[in-house]
């Protein structure tokens, strides 16, 4: 397990630039998909009126 | 050419991107999975060591970047041209994907530079003509939101788009100039200079990075034209 994380010493800059990519692509993937969610919302209460 | 034009029309596009969309996000998922698997289990590189397994986010992030703005500037050209509007929505949504998979190259870059050369920054031409990419993307954005007139915006970002296109091939050569950077390995005249282990989840990475950024492209441009298909029918019968 500490094999792992310690990355034979290179720990502390594999790890983090693994977490910054996955938090960002899936940050980037969730908003993307909110606002078109809202797009997709706001345009059906108006085509409804 | 006119499968292309066809393409071009919102309402066609809405109905094709519909039918491609859920093909493109899966398999951009299979293959992002399938390449950090093995990124994972492929052994340390006898230089490298496991700081290798940071080159299977760096090289497809920056990929990714350098191709989101080429597609950028050829939406550019098509808006300046034929003044498509289609043309314009796929080149202001590019622009904040790029910027995001320009900011993971530069970042992933670094934190592969401090173990590697000894520093997280210099200023050589390689380094700095790919941070020049990511000021041009925000500038490009920022030019966006300054222009209210929609169509003026549209014209001045897609020259800006092209002027800034010059800083492409300036990040792609700069690799043999002056530099710490590694050369180049993969796409070379003698065939690829890197072992099948790291090679395969290269590309697979690659590939899923490209198929990640056109999902999530597809995406966007569909959003902005709901949006302006919603403030057409404001301004049509107003409350």
């Amino acid at each position: 397990m500490s094999a792992w994380t310690d990355m034979g010493g290179y720990g502390a800059f594999v790890w983090p630039a693994y977490g910054v990519t996955v938090l960002a692509l899936a940050v980037a993937v969730a908003l993307t998909l909110r606002s078109y969610r809202r797009a997709k919302d706001r345009l059906a209460k108006l085509e409804k009126t | 050419m006119a499968d292309m034009f066809a393409l071009a029309n919102p309402k066609r596009f809405m109905d094709a991107s519909a039918k491609f969309l859920p093909w493109l996000a899966l398999s951009a998922g299979a293959a992002l999975a399938a390449g950090l698997v093995l990124g994972f289990l492929a052994p340390p590189d006898y230089q490298q060591g496991t700081t290798v397994k940071i080159m299977f986010l760096h090289v497809p992030a920056a990929w990714t970047a350098m191709m989101a703005y080429g597609l950028m500037a050829l939406a550019s050209i098509f808006s300046l041209i034929w003044r498509h509007p289609l043309a314009d929505v796929a080149a202001k949504t590019a622009a904040p994907l790029g910027a995001l998979f320009t900011a993971l190259g530069l970042i992933t870059g670094s934190l592969w530079g401090r173990p590697m050369w000894g520093t997280y920054w210099v200023w050589d031409a390689r380094l700095t003509s790919f941070l020049i990419l990511l000021f041009l993307y925000l500038g490009y954005i920022a030019l966006w939101s300054a222009i209210e007139d929609e169509t003026r915006a549209a014209r001045a970002a897609a020259i800006l788009a092209l002027v800034g296109a010059v800083n492409l091939p300036i990040i792609e050569f700069s690799v043999n100039w002056h530099t710490l950077h590694q050369g180049e390995s993969i796409l070379r005249a003698d065939g690829p200079q890197i072992a099948s282990v790291f090679l395969w989840p290269l590309g697979l990475t690659a590939l899923g990075y490209t198929l990640l950024f056109l999902a999530l492209w597809t995406v966007r441009i569909r959003t902005e034209i709901l949006e302006r298909r919603t403030r057409t029918l404001m301004l049509a019968e107003p409350q």
